[in-house]
């Protein structure tokens, strides 16, 4: 295994290890950056270079910043005195755990059969774009139209009601 | 681009831990953004697991994997969006994001 693939293997697991543990809710956000930032870069050592910078724009770019608004807007960032992990915490814990442990025997168990090595395939963009208008363009549709349906639909549910509500 | 030294099971076993990781958070954390911030690290992983078998698999030129793998970044995006603006407006209401005080659908 390379040395840069350890070193992003661990950038990203200690970002999502950190994010899900820390106490304060915006560093849980940067560290989901720092996670998203790992798996951006996992993607260019996999020379999916598209894949990768569309991660970039739109998870550190879009995702991570509508995470710290919602934070922010609603004052998460303040830890509750009851501690910050639920009072069921130890059975989602073992839920977790069985889940890896399961995903982690099947990788292992099926590892001798996996390819070791591949040449790197020679993916340029023009290809992905005449994939996208081309096989794929069914997708493309609903995907466009399931984004601005999303987009309308969250305008919608954050709007402030003023007819209505105590304050 | 030289030929990937890094066999295919070192790539699926980031992902597993990512996967375990995402669901562990978003099993055990009483912030309903954390919860959300634990769905994004799962279907993350799962990404990682689509570009990993795209790069390893008979043919990439087909750009099934990586196809897959754009449009689920889309559907997550839109996913978040919606799940905030969910999470603001219950704010909004019961003036909380603990999920174990939001209990009036209880059943």
């Amino acid at each position: 295994m390379s040395f840069v693939f350890y070193i992003l293997a661990t950038l990203t697991v200690v970002g999502g290890l950190a994010a899900v543990l820390l106490k304060n809710t915006v560093h849980c956000a940067l560290a989901l950056t720092v996670a998203f930032a790992g798996l951006a870069f996992l993607f260019l050592d996999l020379d999916a270079q598209f894949a990768g910078f569309a991660q970039i724009l739109v998870y550190i770019g879009a995702v991570a910043i509508l995470v710290v608004f919602a934070i922010l807007l609603t004052k998460g960032s303040e830890t509750p005195k009851d501690g910050v992990f639920s009072r069921t915490w130890l059975a989602g814990l073992a839920v977790a755990a069985a889940v890896f442990a399961v995903i982690g025997w099947a990788v292992i168990q099926t590892a001798p059969m996996l390819p070791k090595a591949t040449p790197a395939p020679t993916v340029n963009v023009q290809q992905i774009g005449q994939a996208l208008v081309g096989r794929y363009v069914l997708p493309l549709e609903i995907v466009a139209v399931l984004l601005t349906a999303a987009m309308i639909g969250a305008v919608i549910i954050a709007m402030h009601e003023k007819e209505r509500g105590p304050q | 681009m030289m030929s990937q030294s890094t066999p295919l099971t070192g790539f699926l076993m980031v992902a597993a831990l990512l996967f375990a990781i995402g669901l562990a958070g978003a099993l055990t954390r009483r912030n309903a953004i954390l919860v959300l911030i634990g769905i994004e690290l799962m279907l993350n992983a799962a990404n990682l697991n689509l570009i990993a078998f795209w790069r390893y698999g008979p043919h990439p030129e087909a750009l099934t994997g990586m196809m897959f793998a754009i449009f689920s970044i889309a559907v997550a995006a839109a996913e978040a969006a919606v799940g905030l603006g969910l999470v603001i407006q219950i704010h909004r209401h019961a003036h909380t994001t603990d999920l174990d005080q939001m209990n009036r659908m209880k059943g």
